[in-house]
């Protein structure tokens, strides 16, 4: 893999987040094309160890990332407690502290927006279960920057309140099975 | 591939910054994008302006406008004794190497309302080390720096203030060092007796004195990656050999282009020592 990507793939969870995603994450080829961000409510004063999960289960290296962390295609980056992430530039992304966002830090509204800022088109944007309403607004952001909106059936979510006002809110958005996701992620990012 | 084309808003936030720049002499041109492009949507609603650009005319043409856009362009939120391991390993590992200096200089870089600051002079008085020390508290934003000397906090943050001053070690209780009333909490005003406060800039101002101690977090997360490096380089300026420098939890001298001037001093708490000369 040489140069910047054209394409990267941001997806958003919170209660429920680490069945959901482990029936994506670890599917996704060691040669995947695109960086994949993940933006997880997690408890604000004690460390994630979400990077060391994934790490251990996918074929993609998992990181959680620190401020101006590099980017790049096929690896995965998880948002840290306590801070937002923002997609800074292609090859970067950068951390701040400013205010909870609908009670969350990391946000995945702030997270996806700035996403949507950088890569346009190129940006494919999922929301998987969560017990609240962040991501409705981030992913509203991704479909009006151009880019693609994916949200997990509610019907098949541990919670199905994130799902289903993503899906209120964006009614553009591809509904799908974890299933569907995973295989809709193989076909266009490999 | 073609060129990628500025987005409108874009070209109107780097014209707005630029602006700011000539007419107040505040320099927001190095920051993060991300980060300004978020805190200047939010200051364009709130100021009831449909465009960047129309935020950019109020702000040139009243001058009242200026403060309050410094309000959303630097202040951070900070809790006292923020991310409690930090501060036991400035207890546990730093202090023992301070402890052997007849005085002792700390800069709280970026010290917004001054929660870091008090955190940082507390335990000094805890450790024995506050009355040979001198704590330089600067920052950019004048308003955050009356607050800061002020030392005026909401009661209902002091619950997580004391709980975090627990974990970091604290010998003493937190309600030594205050008094309440009318919901809010007045900090000791012994604990500015070593305290100077100035308005300084990481982006455009140098160095000012020999340090033992910077402590300086959650400030250059919103700086972008030329701007890090020069403020990076003020610190390296600033501290002797063997001098500290302790940044935020998630920040890291990893990517920085003076990485070599320091080593992990305690990794997992992101303080660093300078070696070399």
């Amino acid at each position: 893999m040489t140069g910047t990507p054209q394409k990267a793939v941001i997806i958003g969870a919170s209660a429920g987040a680490l069945e959901a995603l482990s029936a994506i994450l670890p599917d996704l080829p060691a040669d995947f094309a695109c960086p994949v961000y993940v933006v997880v409510h997690v408890p604000p004063h004690s460390r994630s160890v979400l990077a060391q999960i994934f790490s251990a289960k996918c074929q993609l290296p998992a990181v959680e990332v620190s401020d101006k962390e590099p980017v790049a295609a096929g690896r995965i980056y998880f948002a840290p407690p306590n801070y937002h992430m923002l997609i800074e530039d292609e090859g970067h992304v950068a951390l701040s502290s400013d205010a909870e966002v609908l009670f969350s830090r990391p946000s995945i509204d702030v997270a996806f927006e700035s996403a949507a800022d950088v890569w346009g088109e190129g940006l494919t944007g999922i929301i998987l279960t969560g017990a609240n309403h962040d991501g409705a607004q981030g992913l509203q952001a991704v479909v009006a920057g151009g880019g693609v909106a994916i949200v997990q059936d509610p019907a098949t979510a541990y919670a199905s309140a994130m799902p289903e006002a993503a899906i209120a809110s964006c009614p553009q958005a591809r509904v799908m099975s974890l299933a569907e996701i995973t295989s809709y992620l193989k076909g266009a990012c490999a | 591939m073609t060129a990628k084309v500025e987005k409108v808003e874009d070209i109107e936030i780097r014209l707005l910054l630029d602006a700011i720049y000539r007419r107040y002499h505040y320099d927001f041109r190095s920051y993060a994008m991300s980060s300004v492009r978020r805190r200047l949507r939010q200051a364009r609603t709130d100021f009831d302006c449909a465009t960047i650009s129309a935020l950019q005319e109020k702000v040139l043409h009243d001058p009242d406008m200026m403060p309050r856009m410094l309000g959303y362009l630097t202040v951070q939120v900070s809790e006292m004794f923020r991310d409690p391991s930090y501060f036991l390993a400035i207890r546990k590992k730093v202090v023992p190497h301070l402890a052997t200096y007849p005085s002792l200089k700390v800069w709280i870089a970026g010290c917004s309302t001054g929660e870091e600051l008090y955190s940082l002079v507390i335990l000094f008085r805890e450790e024995g080390l506050e009355e040979r020390t001198l704590f330089y508290a600067t920052d950019i934003n004048r308003d955050a720096l009356a607050q800061a000397e002020a030392g005026v906090y909401d009661i209902d943050r002091m619950r997580q203030f004391t709980e975090n001053h627990r974990l970091s070690g604290g010998s003493t209780s937190l309600s030594d060092y205050y008094q309440t009333g009318y919901n809010r909490c007045v900090l000791d005003k012994t604990l500015r007796r070593n305290v100077v406060f100035s308005d300084h800039s990481l982006v455009t101002d140098q160095v000012f004195g020999e340090m033992h101690l910077v402590s300086c977090r959650n400030v250059m997360i919103y700086f972008d990656r030329d701007l890090q490096d020069r403020a990076v380089g003020l610190f390296r300026d600033a501290l002797p050999r063997s001098g500290f420098l302790g940044l935020g939890a998630k920040e890291t001298l990893r990517f920085s282009h003076h990485a070599a001037a320091f080593r992990d001093f305690v990794p997992d708490d992101r303080i660093y020592q300078r070696i070399g000369s």
